[in-house]
């Protein structure tokens, strides 16, 4: 059996010694030879941590790194055959750019004249011919990173690691070095392991693309797959713009969010909760009476390739690419291919609502003041007398444009029969018995599902309100661009 | 009158501070060097200086006390200084401030109490009065051979570290070829500032009973003799031999524009 894995991670963590932080938590991967892998995820999630581990800066506090089979684990980085493209290149400023890139064949021991053919063929590859003289400083940025490139290439490594290596570089140099890194990896036929928050890049670049959040894996897959198929809420949300609701499976194959009940592919059990995730770009805008859900058109941005178009569809916002102009305040329907909608099960069941400002500068659901002041959802923001809200660093929050997000637990919600108690009625859709508790959805006059728990049975089709203590609400602004 | 703060007023009493404390002082220095005891221009007191065995012998007794300080000072700052910069101690600050403490005291106690250690062991001061001036010069001078070396270690992005250790290198290799080159400035700095003054500080040598004469005891001699015209001469050869060294060191700094250079 021949192993086309070059290297494989096995239940990698790490834990950091002086604060206990886990960066990285049971981390496996296998990487075939010539792939070219990028790591993907906000900063903090233990992307960089995972790629120092491959190239031995940092040891694994469990697992097991293999290389061709055999462990690496504990091998110094100067014997692995890996080479690294640091973040801010870390070229050697006492030489010039020959020595910088010799100095990796010079450990090595090769004659002289082996080097300098080298390091003649790794600038022409870099399309930096006769440099050899100039010193550091006298580069551009990118310039730099070409050679930080080339010092690493030069080496011949099995794998080469680059971590954030375009995140200095303005954006037409980045787009220029990414198509060049793309070639050159082709080109070399060199197991590429990339590093990068930039989800972008890493759609463009690379073969299999490993989203991380908070030191574990989210999702492994190609492009395509981490954008079409995203396995949960986070890899949707982090991966292009998408529109995310809450909602729960009301027949075999039928999902209700957003206010419509809509024919989807993905098949999860009945009265599941459950998130749907779909593409601006896959909701057909069409007349009111043909649509599934209808909407009103609130904004209108033209984006160049396409326009970006809000549509408020009862207390929820979809966002829409559409390459037809449509007028702000338009009635629309929409509709959504069934294809196109991608439901995944809802980790928890927390309840995501959209809020509303008053002229009085408080929050508003259903036209009911929530007894909360605006100045506790920011820290250190403070109101001044003109009524207008400044944050933390002085700067003024334009409520105007702003979205309130709200949030609360399905523990923290309590039903009431009398009606006009809650801040919002609604009729039991759903009823599931948890083993202590029964988990209840209640259809609201807003057309939005609430995830409620509680002990006692409750009848289906029951009219509810729902009471909702601010306390237990979280709060998060969304400006619009 | 009302006087305005402009940058020009407010340049006056730095101007008047330099003319009064250098400028005019160096003026006189030349005036004297060149002249004899009459006010004559004469040339006399500089062909004595390098015709003069006494003046030529402590110059090279000067340099001597100077090259062996700033050895030492050297070989025992530099791994105080790398272990210290490189060490993940939460205590480094502490261990930093230990080194520079004995520089909040008057240097002049301090070394009368080396003085007592020294007399404890070797019984009388007098047999070796170059290794004690030696040892008295380099305890004083050391932690300004410490802390330039210490900030340019301190400075080194651990990433260049890192990248040679990937690019093949072992921690012997890594610290020859990255870390030691690009320290230097501060070694200049350090060495600048230990070989400079050791050159003339005699009240060490006085306060250790060495009788020896070097730079500063000899111009002071010159002048407790009210040989001014001999005296400025030697001062201002000492002055010129200053000049270049400093410009020896600092040209080969430019390079390295974030070292550790305090000069």
């Amino acid at each position: 059996m021949e192993n086309t894995n070059i290297i494989e991670l096995k239940n990698v963590t790490k834990r950091f010694e002086d604060d206990g932080f886990v960066a990285v938590e049971d981390f496996n991967l296998e990487v075939k030879r010539g792939e070219f892998v990028t790591f993907l995820g906000p900063s903090g999630c233990g992307k960089t941590t995972t790629l120092r581990m491959i190239a031995g800066f940092d040891l694994p506090t469990h697992g097991e790194i293999l290389l061709n089979g055999k462990s690496i684990t504990k091998l110094p980085p100067y014997d692995r055959p890996i080479n690294t493209v640091f973040q801010r290149y870390a070229l050697f400023p006492h030489m010039n750019i020959y020595e910088n890139i010799a100095f990796g064949l010079k450990q090595k021991k090769m004659p002289k004249d082996v080097i300098a053919r080298k390091v003649k063929r790794v600038l022409t590859l870099v399309d930096l011919e006769g440099f050899e003289e100039r010193s550091i400083d006298t580069l551009s940025g990118g310039q730099q990173q070409r050679i930080a490139i080339a010092r690493a290439l030069v080496n011949e490594p099995e794998i080469l690691l680059l971590d954030e290596p375009l995140g200095a570089l303005d954006l037409k140099m980045r787009k220029e070095m990414q198509v060049e890194l793309k070639n050159m990896h082709k080109k070399l036929g060199i197991t590429f392991i990339y590093v990068t928050h930039d989800q972008e890049e890493a759609l463009t670049m690379s073969d299999k693309i490993v989203v991380m959040n908070e030191g574990k894996i989210q999702q492994i897959g190609t492009p395509e797959d981490i954008y079409n198929e995203p396995v949960n809420v986070f890899v949707a949300d982090f991966i292009g713009e998408s529109n995310i609701f809450s909602g729960i499976m009301t027949k075999k194959l039928k999902a209700r969010f957003c206010g419509g009940e809509f024919d989807c592919v993905d098949d999860i059990l009945e009265g599941m909760h459950v998130s749907a995730v779909i593409r601006p770009e896959d909701v057909e805008i069409t007349k009111p009476e043909e649509g599934t859900i209808k909407g009103v058109v609130s904004s209108v941005v033209f984006q160049g390739i396409h326009y970006e178009i809000a549509i408020q569809s009862g207390k929820n916002e979809m966002i829409v690419y559409s390459t037809e102009h449509i007028e702000v305040g338009e009635k629309v329907g929409m509709k959504i291919k069934p294809e196109s909608i991608h439901v995944v099960i809802a980790e928890d069941h927390t309840n995501h609502f959209q809020v509303d400002i008053n002229s009085d500068y408080r929050l508003e659901y259903n036209n009911k003041v929530l007894d909360t002041s605006l100045t506790k959802l920011f820290k250190d923001s403070k109101r001044l007398s003109d009524g207008t809200v400044i944050d933390a660093s002085g700067e003024k929050i334009d409520l105007e444009r702003a979205k309130i997000h709200a949030s609360i637990q399905p523990q923290d919600i309590k039903m009431t029969d009398n009606v006009d108690e809650g801040l919002i009625e609604g009729k039991i859709s759903n009823l599931i018995y948890q083993g202590s508790y029964y988990l209840y959805v209640i259809h609201t006059e807003l057309e939005h599902d609430f995830a409620v728990y509680d002990e006692y049975l409750w009848n289906m089709h029951d009219r509810v309100g729902l009471i909702m203590p601010v306390d237990k609400m979280s709060f998060t602004i969304k400006k619009s661009k | 009158m009302r006087i305005h703060f402009t940058r020009k007023n407010l340049g006056i009493p730095y101007v008047l501070f330099l003319l009064i404390f250098v400028v005019m002082p160096l003026l006189v220095l030349f005036y004297f060097a060149f002249t004899n005891g009459s006010g004559e221009f004469t040339l006399t007191n500089l062909t004595d200086f390098f015709t003069n065995p006494n003046t030529l012998g402590t110059l090279f007794y000067s340099f001597a006390i100077a090259a062996t300080t700033t050895f030492f000072c050297l070989i025992l700052a530099y791994p105080v200084a790398y272990f210290l910069a490189t060490s993940k101690l939460k205590a480094r600050s502490v261990i930093i401030m230990l080194f520079v403490l004995p520089m909040w005291i008057n240097f002049s106690l301090r070394i009368t109490a080396l003085k007592e250690i020294l007399t404890l062991i070797q019984g009388n001061l007098a047999f070796y009065p170059f290794a004690n001036s030696v040892i008295g010069m380099t305890y004083d001078f050391l932690p300004f051979m410490i802390l330039p070396i210490y900030t340019a270690i301190e400075k080194l992005d651990p990433a260049l570290i890192e990248a040679a250790k990937d690019l093949g290198a072992g921690d012997k290799e890594t610290f020859l070829r990255i870390t030691l080159p690009l320290s230097l400035p501060g070694v200049m700095s350090g060495i600048a500032m230990v070989f400079l003054p050791s050159m003339t500080n005699y009240v060490v040598l006085d306060m250790l009973y060495n009788s020896t004469f070097i730079m500063g005891s000899l111009i002071s001699s010159y002048f407790a003799a009210d040989n001014w015209n001999g005296g400025s001469m030697i001062a201002l050869i000492l002055l010129l031999i200053i000049c270049i060294f400093t410009l020896l060191t600092t040209t080969k700094e430019e390079d390295n524009k974030d070292g550790g250079n305090l000069l």
